[in-house]
C-alpha cells in the first residue's frame, strides 16, 4: 500500500470574475518510506494538492489517501499521522522557539514532560539550542523555517509534506535544511516534497512528479527524466546578444531538435546525439559566420531540460520573443 | 518491504487517546497570555486608551453634560464610569480580531487546522487568553475610576454581579471579534474596518451621555442598544446614577435584557466563528 494515494483529484476556485482549475485530474502515489518531488511553476498546483492532503481545503472531485485514511472523511486520523510545514515559518514569534515546539507536541497530544524532551532534542537536531530561550521575532529566516520544520516533526510522523521549504532561503541555509531533511528520511519518513528549485528535487527526492495546470505531466525518477528528454546538449554562450539569432540558424543546421534561447544570458542550448565532432563542426561554423563565442560545451541533461521540454511554458516563451526581435 | 527498515522511533500509531478540546484550550490560552509580557507597549497602550476616556470625559466634557437634570460634574462623573466600563469592554473586539487575523496572516492557523485538535480550541483558546488581560484592564479602569470620584454603593453581591456582566460582556464580544478576525484579510484591516462600527454603537448609547437629551427619533435607539444594557445594569448594580431611566423594559429590567443579549450574541458568533475557522484560507 502506498503511504499517500491521490486519485483523480480536481479543485476548481471559483470567484465572482473567474474560475480556475486548480488541480485537474491529479494522479499520484507515494511508496511508503520514499520522497516524491512534486515539481512544477507557480500556480501548477502544487500547494492546492497539499493543502487537501493536510485535511485544510476539500477537493471538489477525486480522493486522497494517506496511509489508507481518506482525508475528507476521516481527518483527525489523518492531521495524526502527519506533519504539515508551508511556504510560511508558521511560529508563533511572542514564544521562544523551546515554548513553540513545546506547545506543538502539546497540541499533537504528547503529555508535557514528554513535549518538553522532544523540544529539547529537536532544538538539538536542528541546531537551535543556543536560540532556545529567545523568542522567534528574532530569529533569522534560516532559523525560522528550522523551527517550522521541527514544528512538524514533533510528534515523529509517519508522513511529512513540505510545501516549499526553502523558499527565500539564502544557499547556506538551503544546503543546511536539505541535510536536515535527508536525515529525517533516512529514518523511514514519507515525504512529499513541492518545489520550484529542480536542484532540490534532484537532491531529495526518490521520483519526481512534474505538474502543470493541475495534472501530472511526467513522473519517474530524476534520471529517468533525464534520459527521457535526450541525451547529451550542447551549451553555447555568445558573445553579442545581436548574434543569438545567427547563432540559433546554426545549430538548426546541426541538430534536430528545437534550440532552447536564453536571449538574457545570450544562453543556446540544443540536444545533440553527434558528441564532439558536431561540437566542432558547429564552432567551426559560428566561427564562419562572425559569431563570438564567451562559452561552449557539452553537458549532459538537468532537470532544468527537463522541466522546460516538458511544460514547453519557458522554452515557448523564450523562442516566440526571439523570433519576434530577430525580425525587428 | 520498507516496514523493516524503519528506525524503532518512527511511532507506529497515534498517541493514546485524542487529547481534549479543555486541554487543547488550556495550551492556547497559556500561548495568549504568554506574550503579553513580551509585549509590553500593547499592555501599557491597552490600559493608557481607557484612562485617558475617564479623564477626557470626567474633567472635559464632564462639565458641560447634565444627567437626570443634574449639572453637577460630581454626579456626572460616577454616572461616566459604568459607561467607560461598557465602551472599554466593547473594544475588546480589538484584541481578538487584530490577533486572529495575524495568526492568520502568518500561517499558523493553518498550522493549526493541520493538527489533531478541537475545532474549537484554536478561538477558545485566544478568547479566553483574551478575557484574561482585559478583566486586568477592568481592575485598572476601577481603580482610576475610584481616584475620579467612582464609588461602589450597593452590597458586595450586586457588585460581584455587575463586574460578572462586564466580564461575559466581554466574551461575547471577544467572539464577535473573532468571527472579524477569521474574516478580514490582514490585521490591519481588522484593526480598522473591524472596528469603526464599534463607534457609532457605544456612542449612540447611555455610555457617554443621558440619552433623554438626545433627539426623540434617536432615543429609541440609544436605549435598546445593547452597550446601553450593560452600562445601566452595571450603573445600577453599582449603585452609581442612571440619568433619566427609560420607561421601557430596556429601562425597567435592563439585567435581564443584558443576559438576553449577551446569550444570543454568544451563541450566534461562537457557532459562525468555529465554523469560519473551519473553513479559513490564508491569504
Amino acid at each position: 500500500m502506498a503511504a499517500v494515494e491521490v486519485a483523480g483529484l480536481t479543485k476548481v476556485f471559483r470567484s465572482r470574475k473567474e474560475s480556475v482549475r486548480a488541480l485537474d485530474g491529479l494522479d499520484l502515489a507515494i511508496p511508503e518510506g520514499t520522497v516524491l518531488g512534486l515539481l512544477g511553476p507557480n500556480g501548477s498546483g502544487k500547494t492546492t494538492t497539499v493543502r487537501i492532503l493536510a485535511t485544510l481545503l476539500d477537493a471538489d472531485e477525486g480522493s486522497a489517501r494517506v496511509l489508507g485514511h481518506n482525508v475528507a472523511r476521516e481527518p483527525d486520523i489523518v492531521r495524526s499521522l502527519i506533519g504539515l510545514s508551508g511556504q510560511f515559518s508558521a511560529v508563533d514569534e511572542n514564544l521562544t522557539g523551546r515554548e513553540n515546539l513545546w506547545m506543538f507536541g502539546r497540541l499533537y497530544g504528547l503529555p508535557s514532560a514528554q513535549a518538553r524532551d522532544r523540544a529539547a532534542e529537536l532544538l538539538e537536531v536542528f541546531d537551535l539550542s543556543e536560540a532556545a530561550e529567545r523568542t522567534t521575532k528574532d530569529y533569522s529566516g534560516g532559523m525560522k523555517r528550522r523551527l517550522d520544520l521541527a514544528g512538524a516533526l514533533v510528534a515523529q510522523p509517519r508522513v511529512l509534506f513540505l510545501d516549499e521549504p526553502t523558499t527565500g532561503l539564502d544557499p547556506k541555509s538551503r544546503i543546511e535544511l536539505w541535510e536536515v531533511i535527508r536525515r529525517r528520511v533516512r529514518e523511514g519518513v514519507t515525504l512529499l516534497l513541492t518545489t520550484q528549485y529542480l536542484e532540490e528535487a534532484d537532491i531529495l527526492a526518490d521520483n519526481i512528479a512534474v505538474i502543470d495546470q493541475g495534472r501530472v505531466i511526467a513522473e519517474g525518477t530524476a534520471d529517468s527524466l533525464k534520459a527521457s528528454v535526450g541525451g547529451e546538449r550542447i551549451e553555447v554562450v555568445v558573445h553579442e546578444a545581436d548574434q543569438v539569432g545567427v547563432a540559433a540558424s546554426v545549430l538548426r543546421r546541426h541538430c534536430e531538435d528545437d534550440v532552447g534561447i536564453e536571449e538574457r544570458h545570450r544562453r543556446l542550448t540544443v540536444a545533440s546525439s553527434g558528441g564532439a565532432s558536431v561540437l566542432v563542426s558547429i564552432i567551426r561554423d559560428l566561427d564562419a559566420e562572425g559569431v563570438g563565442i564567451d562559452d561552449i560545451g557539452l553537458r549532459r541533461p538537468t532537470l532544468d531540460d527537463v522541466f522546460l521540454t516538458l511544460t514547453g511554458h519557458a522554452a515557448e516563451r523564450a523562442e516566440a520573443t526571439d523570433t519576434r526581435r530577430g525580425a525587428a | 518491504m520498507t516496514a523493516t527498515t524503519t528506525p524503532p522511533q518512527v511511532r507506529a500509531e497515534t498517541p493514546g487517546a485524542k487529547p481534549s478540546a479543555v486541554a487543547n484550550g488550556l495550551v492556547l490560552v497559556w500561548r495568549n497570555l504568554k506574550r503579553l509580557p513580551r509585549q509590553p507597549d500593547m499592555v501599557v497602550y491597552g490600559t493608557i486608551q481607557p484612562i485617558m476616556f475617564v479623564v477626557l470625559f470626567a474633567y472635559v466634557f464632564g462639565g458641560s453634560i447634565s444627567v437626570g437634570g443634574s449639572n453637577d460634574p460630581r454626579v456626572y462623573r460616577e454616572f461616566l464610569m459604568g459607561g467607560i466600563f461598557a465602551e472599554t469592554m466593547a473594544f475588546a473586539v480589538a484584541s481578538s480580531s487584530v490577533g486572529l487575523a495575524d495568526d492568520m496572516k502568518k500561517g499558523l492557523v493553518d498550522r493549526f487546522r493541520s493538527l489533531p485538535i478541537a475545532r474549537s480550541a484554536v478561538i477558545t483558546g485566544r478568547v479566553v487568553g483574551d478575557l484574561v488581560f482585559n478583566a486586568f484592564v477592568l481592575v485598572v479602569l476601577m481603580l482610576c475610576g475610584l481616584v475620579v470620584g467612582w464609588r461602589i454603593r450597593s452590597t458586595v453581591a450586586e457588585a460581584a454581579l455587575a463586574v460578572f456582566i462586564l466580564l461575559l460582556f466581554t466574551f461575547a464580544m471577544l467572539w464577535v471579534g473573532a468571527l472579524i478576525g477569521l474574516s478580514v484579510k490582514s490585521a490591519e484591516v481588522a484593526a480598522s474596518a473591524g472596528l469603526i462600527w464599534l463607534f457609532p454603537l457605544t456612542f449612540i448609547s447611555n455610555a457617554f451621555v443621558d440619552p433623554s437629551y438626545m433627539p426623540g427619533w434617536l432615543q429609541p435607539v440609544a436605549e435598546w442598544n445593547p452597550i446601553s444594557a450593560v452600562a445601566l445594569s452595571v450603573r445600577d448594580l453599582f449603585g452609581n446614577p442612571v440619568g433619566n431611566r427609560p420607561d421601557s423594559f430596556a429601562g425597567d429590567h435592563p439585567v435581564a435584557l443584558t443576559f438576553i443579549y449577551l446569550a444570543a450574541i454568544i451563541v450566534l458568533f461562537s457557532w459562525l466563528a468555529v465554523r469560519k475557522y473551519q473553513k479559513a484560507v490564508t491569504r
